[in-house]
């Protein structure tokens, strides 16, 4: 029983933080808000992969003398670049907040398409 | 000790998680993601991913919470409370229905454990990729790519592709952004030159320079 615990207690966290994020996307109207929500997904799928890519008893994949077992470096460099993908999907939509606080007033999604609809 | 602390920080992740689903002030918010981005890059150092911990802790902790302060500073910090109870209700049993099936998803038994190295996601190419980097036993030739850091490695030669479609993203959205808030810009000052009118806010400067540098940056990492 513990076993099965500890052996999937990654997951499991993994599972929790996802259904936060997708929670706060759909739930708040503020959109700076929503965008926090996936950053919050995008995270718990990282952390999802990198658990996938370690192996008990293995270290850091840096080659060192006396060394055996290392950790899988794959998901390490896919996430790596997923990262930086992140942020810049991040920045893009802040920008496109930017302008909308611009153009509407407010960043309330029920507020913007009350205005949409009366015009 | 790793696997108590594993357990201590992943806890912790999915608290911040859920204090930041019930803040409503976008600061605290804010930095509440800035603490969540750092605990996750500890994570990281305990899963043996110390390249991706660097990363996460310079953009997602540091670039990201900047971005998101300067955001704040142009659309106000107070985000307005929900107006029927429905809005919260929905999405949340949607939430647990989707949540429940995936932990009953997780408990199939051919579901990989913890650590296992005998895990499908270790069967393929990263051994080969290893066998590449690390010297074989008794053959003390140089590798093949000979750079010690195994990830650098692979990044660099067997997925140098997803690099180059990482820059051309970070490319495309600098130019989104520049687009989208030059614009803003120029039609301000547009509207200056026909007459004064009222409560012009200056625009930062900022914003632009940031995205650069991030642009700058982001292909090193």
């Amino acid at each position: 029983m513990t076993d099965l615990i500890i052996g999937l207690y990654n997951y499991w966290i993994v599972i929790i933080l996802m259904m936060v994020g997708f929670y706060i996307v759909m739930s708040r109207q503020n959109l700076v808000k929503s965008l926090i929500g996936l950053n919050i997904f995008q995270t718990s799928v990282f952390i999802l992969y990198i658990t996938l890519g370690k192996v008990t008893g293995g270290t850091a994949p840096i080659l060192e003398k006396g060394i055996k077992l290392y950790s899988n470096p794959l998901p390490h460099v896919l996430i790596l670049t997923a990262i930086v993908v992140g942020v810049s999907t991040t920045a893009l939509g802040l920008a496109l907040v930017v302008r909308i606080k611009e153009a509407y007033g407010t960043i309330e999604e029920n507020e913007i398409n009350r205005m949409d609809n009366e015009s | 000790m790793e696997g108590i602390l594993n357990i201590i920080l992943l806890g912790g992740m999915a608290v911040t998680a859920i204090a930041i689903a019930k803040m409503r002030n976008l600061f605290v918010v804010t930095m509440l993601s800035g603490i969540y981005s750092l605990l996750s890059a500890g994570i990281f150092v305990l899963l043996d991913a110390v390249d991706v911990a660097f990363t996460e802790a310079a953009v997602g902790a540091g670039i990201t919470t900047v971005l998101f302060l300067s955001t704040l500073i142009l659309v106000g910090r107070e985000a307005k409370p929900r107006q029927f109870r429905m809005q919260a209700i929905l999405p949340f049993l949607l939430v647990l229905a989707v949540g429940a099936g995936l932990i009953f998803a997780s408990l199939d038994p051919n579901m990989p454990r913890f650590g296992d190295p005998n895990s499908p996601a270790n069967q393929r190419l990263a051994p080969e990729f290893l066998a590449d980097s690390v010297p074989q036993v008794g053959n003390e030739a140089p590798t093949r790519v000979g750079i010690p850091n195994i990830v650098t490695t692979t990044l660099a030669s067997y997925r140098g592709y997803d690099t180059l479609g990482e820059v051309v993203v970070i490319f495309t959205a600098g130019i989104a952004v520049l687009i989208l808030l030059g614009a803003a810009r120029r039609r301000r000052e547009d509207e200056e030159l026909e007459g004064p009118e009222t409560g012009a806010k200056p625009e930062p400067p900022k914003e632009d320079s940031r995205m650069a540098d991030a642009s700058k940056e982001a292909p090193g990492s």
